[in-house]
């Protein structure tokens, strides 16, 4: 076992996490990315937003391995997901973490055989390992211990999200998918999941790409936002070049009246109301 | 350069403890088990140098705590930026593992239990076939508002689906019955009765239970299976808040369809069954397709074909009643779902069966000829 060990950190000649390249996608006559491009560097935190039927979804499928692009590559940690052997995918799949919008819990596994079915999957640790690394991870994302007997049918919305978080996170990924992470929640909790994605982010340091429909989700956690529309990436920088963009798809998102709240809460203080003024 | 995790005992200090390399889950899944002995090995030692690590997570930092016996060791040496999961771990408890009670009485309890389970079960099917009664009127006044399409619809795929497999199926019995059969009459010379046999057994009994052991497996599972994902998906309370009764819609097609498909299935599946038992005994006996035939009206009084149609009304009706009631009951997970479909199909079963045993007790002296 001599090969190397992962070098995750922001090294020159370090490979950028996720890189597509040339990605189409084509249902029948519908075509849904046309020659699409996309790369999310070490450390960032970047949302993916567009209109319904805009392909955000099918493009984080694309990115997990779920789905296979019609055409073109995507590489994550700098290796193509079509054509690697199952062990290089495999390890692949072992350095992310996934929070599906539902949460996805297996519904016939307890709240702590949830988390520490990847653990217990690597046949390296102990049970009294396990339960002490699950019960941290519970304590992480700020569920109480009682809690981790309970069955997933028996638990909230919000816990749900949390649980399926400390799930995603279990095995320290280096990179974490987002999908629709606050959705369902109502304002208090969303606001809370949010707060704790956002220390979790500067405690792990791992990337992070959401897919999103909620402004206050998107202006608080993202570095970067990329707005899928007219089969392509139209947009992606940070927030504040890209509200610039002129757009209808961009005015209507983001200048409509929720988006400027939204906006004007944002942390430049400058940004929000000078934008606002700019509109009125 | 990244180095493999290690564990390195100051020999010129004696007592300091150095960790350097990588102490992350990627490089520990190859070798926990071998670095957790070294830990242990130096467990009592009091100073702990971690300056050289070069990458550390919960998982390297929780290895690390639990080989000093999750306290500090007097003197430790970290990095800051590591600092953050020792306090995370430190934070944490651990979950009491569950003293598993002796219980004498629990065989009793659980039989007990079941009992009651059962008897839930049956009063549970009465009131949900009484309120499909009572929803029902309302068809007596207005027949419009009727479910027609969907009886339609359930009658084609219960039954006109159903018809190449049940035919399949009742063929290769009455090919089997007759075989076996025939080589016990031509003993006694008693050809002939293979009529009466096959006849009797067929349309009175076996064509019936085959028929519904068949259709509760392929059908009752799936009326299971769409009513329980229907309740998992709130289906079934969208239905009632838009005040259309679930029973009407959803029950009442099913199991009409049923007590019309089953009788129909069964005159073709015992049909088919005589012509495999008649294309046998030409075979076996020698015995004409055509003579064979026109035996079975004397063999076999009509009363017979009349029960075995009115079984397969009975049937048809407990086997969706017992198919809904299952898929009502099933709860919002995968495992509910699995044990719900199979606890459907193996009661409909054996409720079949049971009907069919008080059919033959109460019919016991109805359209058999005595020679």
């Amino acid at each position: 076992m001599s090969e190397p060990v992962r070098t995750p950190d922001v090294a020159a000649g370090t490979p950028p996490v996720i890189q597509i390249k040339g990605l189409w996608t084509q249902f029948d006559d519908l075509v849904v990315h046309r020659d699409l491009h996309l790369e999310v560097s070490a450390g960032e935190v970047v949302s993916l937003v567009g209109g319904s039927g805009s392909g955000k979804t099918t493009l984080m499928r694309q990115m997990l391995g779920l789905e296979t692009p019609t055409r073109g590559s995507v590489r994550i940690f700098g290796i193509p997901l079509k054509g690697s052997s199952a062990r290089t995918l495999k390890k692949i799949r072992r350095r992310w973490g996934v929070l599906f919008q539902h949460g996805a819990l297996y519904s016939a596994l307890s709240v702590f055989d949830n988390i520490a079915l990847a653990l217990r999957e690597l046949r390296v640790f102990d049970e009294g390992f396990i339960r002490d690394l699950v019960m941290l991870k519970l304590d992480m994302v700020g569920i109480e211990r009682h809690h981790a007997r309970k069955m997933p049918a028996d638990l909230s919305g919000g816990m749900v999200k949390r649980i399926a978080l400390a799930r995603a996170l279990v095995l320290e990924p280096e990179l974490v998918f987002l999908d629709e992470p606050t959705a369902g929640l109502d304002p208090d909790r969303s606001e809370s999941f949010v707060r704790l994605i956002e220390a979790l982010h500067s405690q792990l340091g791992f990337t992070v790409v959401m897919v999103t429909h909620d402004l206050d989700t998107l202006v608080s956690l993202s570095d970067k936002v990329a707005v899928l529309a007219e089969q392509r990436v139209l947009v992606y920088g940070p927030l504040e070049t890209v509200v610039r963009k002129d757009h209808p798809f961009i005015h209507n998102f983001f200048l409509g009246n929720r988006g400027l709240r939204a906006l004007s809460a944002a942390p430049d203080p400058l940004f929000g109301p000078a934008l606002t003024g700019a509109r009125r | 350069m990244i180095q493999e995790p290690e564990v390195r005992s100051d020999s010129a200090g004696g007592s300091v403890i150095a960790l350097v390399g990588a102490w992350d889950i990627r490089s520990l899944e190859r070798r926990a088990p071998d670095l957790r002995q070294k830990l242990r090995e130096r467990a009592r030692a009091e100073r702990w140098d971690l300056s050289g690590l070069q990458r550390l997570d919960h998982i390297g930092a929780l290895l690390i705590w639990r080989a000093w016996g999750k306290k500090r060791p007097p003197q430790l040496e970290l990095r800051p930026e590591h600092e953050i999961f020792f306090a995370n771990v430190e934070g944490t408890g651990t979950l009491k593992r569950e003293r598993a009670r002796t219980d004498w009485l629990r065989p009793l309890r659980a039989l007990g239990q079941r009992m009651l389970d059962a008897g839930g079960h049956a009063a549970d099917i009465v009131r949900l076939l009484g309120l499909m009664l009572i929803d029902s009127t309302v068809l007596l006044r207005r027949p419009a508002l009727g479910p027609w399409r969907e009886i339609s619809a359930s009658v084609y795929r219960i039954g006109t689906q159903a018809l190449g497999i049940t035919a399949a199926v009742g063929f290769l019995i009455g090919v089997v019955l007759s075989y076996l059969s025939a080589e016990q009459l031509r003993v006694f010379g008693a050809d002939v009765f293979i009529v009466n046999i096959l006849g009797l057994g067929i349309i009175r009994e076996l064509g019936p239970v085959i028929c519904a052991v068949l259709v509760a497996g392929r059908s009752g599972s799936a009326i299971t299976a769409q009513l329980g994902v229907m309740r998992v998906t709130e289906e079934l309370d969208a239905l009632a808040v838009m005040g259309i009764p679930y029973t009407v819609r959803l029950i009442l097609p099913k199991v009409i369809a049923l007590a019309i498909a089953m009788p129909l299935l069964i005159l073709w599946t015992s049909w088919i069954a005589l012509l495999g038992g008649a294309i046998s005994a030409k075979v076996q006996l020698g015995m004409n397709v055509i003579e064979f035939l026109s035996a079975l009206p004397a063999a076999v009084p009509i009363v017979n074909l009349w029960l075995g149609v009115g079984k397969g009304v009975a049937f048809g009706a407990l086997i969706a009643l017992v198919a809904c009631h299952f898929g009502m009951r099933i709860k919002p997970n995968t495992e509910s779902l699995g044990a719900g479909t199979t606890n459907s199909v193996v009661t409909s079963i054996t409720v079949v069966i049971v009907a069919d045993a008080a059919f033959a007790v109460l019919f016991n002296n109805v359209g058999i000829v005595l020679l």
